[in-house]
């Protein structure tokens, strides 16, 4: 019970602390957890107009973007190839790199690991914090590619050698250096974070705490933690490689000097394929607690929840060919790929009906994390059942490199991580910053955002089967594609009200930081052991070490009136109510 | 659905469509059946006032039914695509026409053999983004690429494959009815990636004769 003792003397310290070790540089996991929070939306402004332009160019080609001739590349507002390939690369590249990871990994793995496991920090705090900095210093290496000659990476986010490794083949030159060394950065980054989420939920897990009773939400993040610290290594070799071929002269991905382009392809999938799963297992345990708590009821099949996710994490090794199959790699081993993402499609499919399940006999609250949650499910649906498509390999010939994939990715990372992070972010709001959102504007905004969603990303399927390619900029030199062009110009009007929707989330979030009324300790009457801490958690989290008695989804318990029973309450024989 | 797929004129296209129909039919009814489940527990379970949520953890039963279900309809899917994938990527039959298509920034360099059906000789022709074959004839296209990776995307014929520098990746097709169709390029390629497009002629029998003829009037 040393760790009792620690947390017993930890948060009677906090308050010695200055400004710039309270706010800059902490080593308390609420607040570098908050940073990355902050990191990630500040991200998303840049990522998401990013978006609007590259949306705008394809609906009106010809014209240009209002408000747009100050921006580095720009020609007086008028997008030419180069700045456009610039555009999509980087919006790409910051939206999963600089939002998506940070704010569901860095930052509600940093804030709610120790919480919900009922420790008092992480396990190397200094580490942490470290990894926050490491990611900082990649966010501004990744951002200032943008003022340099030559422009910013524009070989996409998946940078295919040669056409990424030869900066001849595209005249950018320090951009795609700065964007392979800042990845670099960050994955060193990730590799602290992930090492540190994973021995503190081996190790420092408050007494009670067996990993079947953590909760969903600790189970995604502690499968994510290790598939970072596996997969980023590779990235970070394939970067390390590319560099060398930009800067030192060899050709590890060029024919030319006897060098393998597919390599690039194998090492990047290597990496990607579980990346893709890293960007979307927290938002599967985010919705899994949410729903639970709002439909007051226990998480349908939780071991057969957290196993899937175990099984979806081993399984995204032997998957990353499906990337591939019309890449020159050998026909046979398309259809081995093929079979394994058959296969990782049914622990997904075990999920939606896990969370059909959880919704089915409920008492559901209609409240803005649960809408969102909501969204999460059923978007997810669709990105999960348009990957079928992709799965099967004569499809695929005919899909591969359209709108048909572009579609599929933004149902899964916007329609499924962003509507997680919208609902973590509403749903945990309480306890990071004390105040509760703004419940009006907050479905306001739902409302708004899944409408415009699905206007926007849905015709994309239409048009891949249509055969519209991904990364054209200007679909209107391709006769075949003129039938289509005004499902263009109704995805472009789609993305900007979703686009600027988003602003009414930033004002509330800002408006409820400063303003919002101030939270009760457990205001969702919710079962996990951050609940039971202070609101806001002082440094050191726990007055007094929680022991937990129970699994953190006993909602509607016949052992107690209320319809919810936190997994640190003891329940002597006389303390059960009667029911 | 059916207007918004090309029209397909490739002997192997109808059957990549049936399996992207099947798949089509497949997610429907699943996503169908799972928003209408998912809309009616949100109607009948909405909360109300003194009403209690039904204690349960699960049902093994009905868990190992969801599991069993999705994996044998999946499994034999990637079986029913495995056949069609051989036969479109795997060994070719044989060749009556063999061409040459070299992926360049930003053109589609079209080699033709000429009379003596092989390459690099003198009477090939060569000539940019212009690619003559006959109709329903086993045509073999000769892929490489010069600089960058690109992708040869005849999207009338079903068919894709990636462009390799340092390769030659043999595909083949046999189109059915005669036209002109696109042969955009579909893997990012650099600035000028937008607008890299050839054109397929597919030619009767009496037209391709008269091309041949205007390309090689001495054979």
């Amino acid at each position: 019970m040393s760790q009792a003792a620690a947390v017993a003397h930890g948060h009677e310290h906090h308050e010695e602390l200055g400004f710039v070790r309270t706010y800059l540089f902490s080593t308390d996991h609420k607040m570098i957890g908050r940073q990355f929070l902050f990191m990630g939306l500040s991200f998303l402004l840049i990522g998401g107009g990013l978006a609007l332009m590259v949306r705008y160019h394809l609906a009106w080609p010809d014209d240009p973007i209002p408000m747009t001739s100050w921006i580095p590349g720009s020609q007086e507002g008028y997008m030419g190839p180069e700045f456009y390939n610039a555009s999509f690369t980087m919006h790409a590249t910051i939206m999963i790199f600089f939002v998506v990871m940070p704010i569901l990994v860095g930052g509600f793995g940093n804030f709610l690991i120790p919480l919900m496991i009922g420790t008092r920090d992480m396990a190397f705090p200094l580490l942490n914090m470290l990894s926050f900095w490491v990611a900082a210093v990649a966010g501004v290496l990744m951002v200032s590619g943008f003022f340099v000659e030559g422009g910013h990476a524009a070989a996409g986010w998946t940078s295919y050698a040669p056409l990424s490794s030869v900066p001849e083949y595209t005249g950018v030159y320090l951009g795609q250096d700065l964007w392979c060394i800042s990845i670099l950065v960050l994955g060193i980054s990730s590799l602290m974070g992930s090492i540190n989420y994973i021995t503190t939920i081996i190790n420092m897990r408050a007494p009670g705490m067996t990993l079947f009773r953590m909760p969903l939400t600790i189970w995604a993040l502690f499968v994510v933690a290790i598939l970072l610290l596996l997969a980023l290594p590779v990235l970070t070799a394939a970067l390390g490689l590319l560099l060398f071929d930009r800067m030192a002269g060899t050709t590890f991905f060029n024919p030319a000097g006897g060098g393998e382009p597919l390599l690039w392809q194998h090492l990047f999938w290597f990496f990607g394929h579980p990346e893709v799963y890293i960007l979307i297992l927290p938002a599967m345990g985010i919705a899994s607690d949410v729903l639970s708590v709002f439909a007051r009821k226990p998480v349908f099949g939780y071991r057969a929840m957290a196993y899937s996710m175990i099984s979806i994490a081993g399984l995204s090794w032997i998957v990353w060919g499906h990337h591939m199959f019309q890449s020159g790699m050998n026909p046979a081993l398309g259809t081995s790929f093929m079979i394994s993402t058959m296969v990782i499609a049914v622990p997904s499919a075990i999920k939606t009906f896990n969370w059909l399940g959880t919704l089915w006999g409920g008492n559901i609250r209609f409240t803005v994390p649960m809408l969102n949650a909501l969204a999460f499910v059923s978007m997810f649906v669709i990105g999960g059942l348009s990957g079928i498509y992709m799965a099967a390999t004569p499809v695929d010939i005919f899909i591969h490199d359209t709108y048909f994939i572009v579609a599929h990715i933004h149902y899964v990372v916007f329609g499924g991580s962003m509507f997680g992070i919208f609902a973590a972010i509403v749903f945990w709001f309480p306890k990071m910053f004390g105040r509760m959102m703004n419940e009006t504007i907050g479905k306001i905004h739902f409302w708004i955002t899944f409408a415009a969603f699905n206007v926007t990303f849905f015709p994309m399927h239409i048009l891949g089967i249509g055969g519209h390619m991904r990364r054209i900029e200007n679909p209107n030199v391709y006769p075949f594609l003129e039938p289509l062009h005004h499902w263009n110009v109704l995805i472009t009007f789609g993305a900007l009200v979703l686009g600027f929707a988003q602003l009414l989330f930033l004002a509330n979030f800002v408006y409820s930081l400063f303003a919002g009324p101030k939270a009760a300790q457990n205001p969702w009457e919710a079962n996990t052991l951050e609940w039971s801490a202070p609101t806001p958690p002082p440094h050191g989290n726990f007055p007094v070490q929680p022991t937990v008695y129970r699994g953190p989804y006993e909602y509607s318990s016949p052992e107690v009136k209320e319809d919810f029973l936190p997994q640190d309450r003891k329940l002597g024989p006389g303390l059960a109510a009667a029911h | 659905m059916h207007r918004w797929l090309p029209e397909n004129v490739s002997t192997f296209g109808s059957k990549v469509d049936e399996i992207f129909y099947l798949i089509y039919y497949i997610t429907g009814i699943t996503f169908v059946g799972v928003m209408v489940a998912l809309i009616a527990f949100l109607v009948l379970y909405r909360h109300q006032e003194g009403r209690r949520a039904t204690y349960t953890h699960g049902n093994t039963t009905l868990e190992i039914a969801w599991t069993i279900a999705p994996a044998v309809i999946l499994v034999l899917l990637g079986f029913i695509s495995k056949a069609r994938w051989d036969e479109i990527k795997g060994t070719p039959p044989p060749a009556d026409v063999n061409v040459r298509v070299t992926a360049m920034q930003f053109n589609w360099e079209v080699l033709y053999p000429g009379p003596d059906n092989q390459f690099d000789t003198p009477d090939d022709y060569q000539v940019l983004n212009d690619l003559h074959v006959p109709e329903n004839k086993v045509v073999h296209i000769h892929l490489r690429a010069k600089d960058v990776i690109h992708s040869f995307f005849l999207p009338n014929l079903r068919l894709k494959q990636d462009a390799l520098p340092g390769k030659e990746i043999i595909v083949w097709f046999q189109a059915t009815k005669a036209g002109e169709y696109p042969i955009p390029c579909a893997e990012l390629c650099g600035f000028g990636h937008s607008g890299m497009q050839g054109r397929l002629f597919v030619d009767d029998p009496t037209a391709y004769d008269q091309w041949k003829k205007e390309k090689w009037p001495q054979a």
